[in-house]
């Protein structure tokens, strides 16, 4: 009996240890979207080697992220999909949003045969809502004159889970289609009108793959590293673009707001890609809330500034597009927002 | 503290039984361990009711705004904010039952094998073991044997009946579910087949039955109750399963138009959207997801209760 006490009394003590540690200003807590997670875990494993300053990202998807910051229990939260208007209320003081990386969603197409397939917007947005059912519909075989398209069904796959896949991809359908926009709308999750649901980038590769005649949404980096063939889609100039890291950072070569809450989707970009976005880090702008102190909001916004900077040299090993010219200024002057107690952090 | 204890010991030894002070100090340590029997009982009992209170507090925003057209209607609207759980409790129910259905001759075949035919012996040990491994198996292991090996041979097969060829969808999940519940519904099951009499058994032998006709009028009748609660926990456990389901179901949430079309249950659309819900009232629609799957769970224990104390045969 006492010797089950004792371990116990053990356990609790190594709990609190734990605890103890979190409140250590060597070490920031951030949580949220899982799309950029591998690039994260790079940069903040070589900020530790350079800085000594440990920092700890869990992967819970941008919800669990924006919730875990409102409730103040991580120094950060990342998110794939900006916060609306309503929301920065809900949160109770300013959030500023922080441009790390950008990525890119292409369509990825299982049919036996075809090696290479041209989109226009036009057809993607019919496809998911359903109106175009074959694959040798006029419509797609004009663009694509060198294949013969099969007289089979397509079959659309799309997201089950919450992500900010998906809310990029149907931001931009909702952007080139009003019928998209009034039936379905955008966001993490939608009613998809049609088509099978994968969890995961993973799942729906693996649908992909398993069904023949399909078509889905991915991103690219996992198009790429699982050589996955993928569609080349017309851009808003008519131009059409294949799918690539610096296509997708060209897409972000565009006038951007202040604030950085910006989607890049259907960019007007001439040699972007279509279907590409930002990933943010958010952070309360007044960074005395709570009992925080001024070296804890230091060493955070410090590690910000290195990741726009320096942090950016690892973005394109990991399949990651790094941040353009345009919101690179943007995101410097966001940081240099941010204060404590009315003054300025960064300088 | 040690030495006292020892003092104490050797007194209660020395003074025998009766004597005052020994009894006491006894029957203090006795009232202690009842109570801390007692209190580990109570805690969770208390952890039952304290989640369902918290799934319930939680789900209070999706409670008010759309009541009981919550399980009737058939859209599930993230971004128009318009949820109805219809076509998840369909797809859980269909999937369970129909799970059920297609495991109930293969556990029943096993148990009675198991219990009458061959107790002893190689092939009988292998079994048994095969089928407490089935138990083991991490259900995203089931999700992969799903959708390399039972997905492509339910393609096969509807194309041969020219059904588009999802692969996918309530058919191919039953089936992994009743792959997965058959060592909970025939464990059970082998049980109670062991557990009838043998005087039994032996009268009807005696009378000139022959071995299937005990299984059927003497060991079946006496074991029905049990067999039944057994495919009822293995219900249960259908209901409840997240990972294997999402990664064969085809997560469309849309009413399924035959056992064939993709679908949706509550328990992976929770897992699936759950992460990223980002309003207040999709999270709750969600959470009231939860207080359902945990109310669907809590009557079939009920009834499997009530089946056992019916149909259990009484000496």
């Amino acid at each position: 009996m006492k010797k089950i006490f004792k371990v116990m009394l053990g356990v609790v003590m190594m709990l609190l240890m734990v605890n103890v540690s979190k409140a250590d200003d060597k070490e920031l807590i951030g949580a949220g979207a899982t799309f950029p997670y591998p690039l994260y875990s790079k940069m903040f494993d070589v900020y530790y080697k350079e800085h000594g300053i440990k920092v700890n990202y869990s992967a819970i998807g941008s919800g669990g992220g924006i919730r875990q910051l409102k409730e103040k229990t991580v120094d950060f939260g990342g998110t794939d999909a900006f916060l609306s208007d309503q929301q920065i209320k809900e949160m109770g003081a300013d959030i500023v949003h922080i441009p790390v990386c950008m990525g890119a969603v292409v369509l990825a197409y299982n049919m036996p045969g075809i090696k290479t397939l041209y989109l226009t917007p036009d057809i993607v947005a019919d496809m998911f809502l359903g109106k175009i059912k074959k694959w040798n519909d006029p419509k797609i075989q004009k663009i694509n004159p060198k294949e013969k398209l099969p007289d089979t069904n397509i079959v659309t796959v799309h997201r089950s889970d919450g992500s900010g896949t998906t809310f990029i991809f149907t931001d931009y359908l909702s952007k080139i289609s009003n019928e998209w926009q009034s039936k379905v709308g955008k966001g993490t999750s939608v009613n998809w009108p049609i088509g099978l649901g994968g969890k995961g980038n993973s799942g729906v590769a693996g649908l992909i793959k398993n069904v023949p005649y399909s078509i889905g949404y991915v991103e690219l980096i996992y198009a790429l590293s699982n050589k996955i063939p993928f569609a080349t889609l017309q851009n808003k100039s008519g131009v059409f673009i294949e799918p690539s890291l610096t296509t997708t950072s060209k897409a972000g070569d565009v006038k951007l707001p202040d604030d950085m809450r910006v989607s890049i989707t259907d960019t007007d970009a001439k040699d972007g890609y279509s279907i590409s976005g930002f990933t943010w880090i958010i952070v309360y702008k007044k960074q005395n809330y709570g009992n925080r102190s001024y070296e804890r909001a230091k060493t955070l916004v410090n590690l910000l500034w290195w990741m726009v900077h320096q942090g950016q040299k690892y973005a394109e090993e990991l399949h990651y597009a790094p941040l353009s010219k345009q919101a690179l200024m943007k995101a410097e002057n966001l940081i240099k927002s941010i204060t404590y107690n009315g003054k300025q952090i960064m300088n | 503290m040690g030495k006292n204890q020892q003092q104490q010991k050797i007194c209660y030894v020395n003074t025998g039984p009766g004597q005052k002070p020994g009894v006491s100090k006894f029957f203090k340590k006795d009232f202690l361990f009842k109570f801390i029997l007692f209190f580990s009982g109570f805690l969770v009992f208390l952890l039952v009711l304290s989640i369902f209170v918290s799934l319930i507090l939680n789900s209070v925003p999706s409670l008010k705004e759309f009541g009981l057209k919550f399980f009737v209607s058939k859209t599930w609207d993230p971004v128009f904010e318009q949820f109805g759980a219809l076509p998840f409790i369909t797809g859980t129910l269909l999937t369970s039952f129909l799970a059920i259905l297609i495991t109930i001759p293969f556990s029943l075949a096993i148990s009675i094998y198991l219990a009458e035919f061959t107790k002893h012996g190689f092939y009988p040990g292998f079994l048994k073991n095969s089928i407490d491994l089935l138990a083991g198996v991490p259900s995203v292991v089931y999700g992969f044997f799903g959708i390399f090996v039972i997905v492509p041979v339910i393609r096969y097969l509807q194309i041969k009946l020219h059904i588009e060829p999802y692969g996918v969808g309530i058919f191919t999940a039953s089936i992994i579910l009743s792959i997965m519940i058959i060592p909970f519904s025939s464990s059970l099951g082998r049980e109670i087949i062991e557990m009838v009499p043998a005087e039994i058994k032996e009268a009807a032998y005696s009378l000139g039955s022959t071995r299937f006709e005990v299984i059927k009028y003497v060991i079946l009748p006496y074991a029905r109750s049990g067999i039944t609660a057994g495919i009822l926990l293995a219900l249960g456990r259908a209901i409840g399963e997240t990972m294997a389901v999402t990664m064969v179901i085809g997560n469309s949430n849309m009413m399924p138009e035959s056992i064939f079309s993709p679908s949706n249950t509550m328990a992976s659309v929770i897992a699936n959207e759950f992460t990223e819900a980002v309003t207040s009232i999709h999270l709750s629609s969600l959470i009231e997801i939860g207080v359902v799957l945990f109310l669907v769970t809590t009557m079939i224990s009920i009834t499997g209760k009530i089946i056992i104390k019916k149909f259990a045969v009484h000496q």
